[in-house]
């Protein structure tokens, strides 16, 4: 049942992936790699921003210390997005599954995971992972492969599909909750301010996305604490009732009596 | 590029991502109870997707026209809780059509 579910959530990622895929891979063929090359790519690292620039640095003969910084700038926000998703999982996740989650961390697996109002369960989580990295891989497969007689015109309107996915999923719940709103506003105004200043527009992406979700996001974290972290909290209480863990609870909510 | 080259600078990419998605959800297997930290944590991926998408949206296509029309429609459709794929495939099939009658008009 839960493998169902994820696989089904995971449907609409798999077909905008494929779309992302198809153009990274066709980029690719026009650099000048071979076949294998962004197939390779796609399997092993399963990321979407960091494939299209790591991928022009290699072509550009960018040396080895300059694909590992720009890959880590580009990829450091999958650290925080692991880190609230690992507040998600429970404790009882062993390690080995974690390992073999961590890997389909993506944006977009990320966005659709943290919406479930429940726990993370393996199988929901690989159900909805498998799907989408099937439609990343499929993709790059066949844009390496027809690259060449696929339309430009078509190229351009599938450019949007991710971004789109993404409106599709801030813009619910700003609509429901005012704090979400007001988040999202500041970001997309800290990211404008970002995006058109001269000297601040020659920062690259990841630092970008970084800097201007952290600062937001404090913002609105000391703004609107969440009143009701409950669902989770409750569920952890009956999971491991010790007294230790009750008490950290207390201490919780007298910070948000503070934070009021 | 030499078969080195390639090889070599796929297995950077790959360690230095899988590295950035796994450290956090190896190490950080405790819950975390103070409020603010959840609190961040639940506001951060809307801050990160907003960030991400504008105004990059808006340039995501060949010309800023289709863009402008696709960022409607998504708007639009999404303000109406339309599910995902729907607000994905009408944008694309909005942007394709705006440049389909920018071509022929001009």
């Amino acid at each position: 049942m839960r493998l169902k579910r994820g696989i089904k959530d995971g449907i609409p990622i798999a077909l905008g992936y494929f779309s992302v895929s198809f153009a990274y891979a066709v980029l690719a063929r026009k650099t000048g790699f071979p076949i294998w090359f962004p197939i390779l790519v796609s399997a092993t690292n399963f990321t979407g921003t960091g494939q299209f620039v790591g991928t022009e640095l290699i072509a550009a003969g960018a040396a080895i210390a300059e694909l590992f910084s720009a890959m880590l700038i580009i990829n450091i926000r999958y650290t925080l997005m692991s880190l609230s998703l690992s507040q998600k999982m429970g404790s009882d996740f062993p390690l080995w599954q974690r390992a073999i989650i961590a890997f389909g961390v993506t944006d977009e697996n990320y966005a659709v995971a943290i919406r479930q109002p429940q726990k993370l369960t393996m199988s929901y989580l690989l159900g909805l992972m498998v799907c989408s990295f099937a439609g990343w891989v499929g993709g790059t497969v066949c844009g390496a492969a027809l690259g060449d007689v696929f339309p430009p015109s078509l190229m351009s309107a599938f450019g949007i599909a991710l971004y789109a996915m993404f409106v599709a999923i801030i813009i619910p719940p700003s609509r429901s909750d005012k704090s979400v709103l007001f988040l999202v506003c500041i970001s997309t105004a800290a990211s404008c301010l970002f995006y058109f200043t001269p000297v601040l527009n020659t920062l690259s992406e990841g630092w970008v996305i970084i800097i201007a979700s952290v600062f937001c996001t404090t913002i609105a974290a000391l703004l609107f604490p969440r009143k009701e972290p409950a669902s989770d909290q409750n569920t952890s209480k009956q999971e491991t009732p010790n007294s230790q863990n009750n008490t950290d609870i207390a201490a919780n909510d007298d910070n948000r009596e503070d934070l009021k | 590029m030499t078969l080195e080259d390639m090889l070599i600078g796929c297995l950077i990419m790959a360690g230095v991502t899988y590295i950035t998605k796994a450290i956090s959800l190896l190490l950080f297997r405790k819950e975390i109870k103070n409020t603010f930290v959840q609190s961040f944590l639940y506001y951060i991926p809307y801050s990160v997707l907003a960030v991400m998408v504008f105004p990059a949206i808006l340039f995501s296509t060949d010309i800023i026209w289709s863009g402008l029309i696709g960022t409607a429609v998504a708007l639009i459709l999404s303000f109406f809780k339309r599910g995902l794929l729907v607000v994905s495939l009408s944008s694309i099939a909005a942007v394709y059509l705006a440049e389909l009658l920018f071509r022929i008009l001009l």
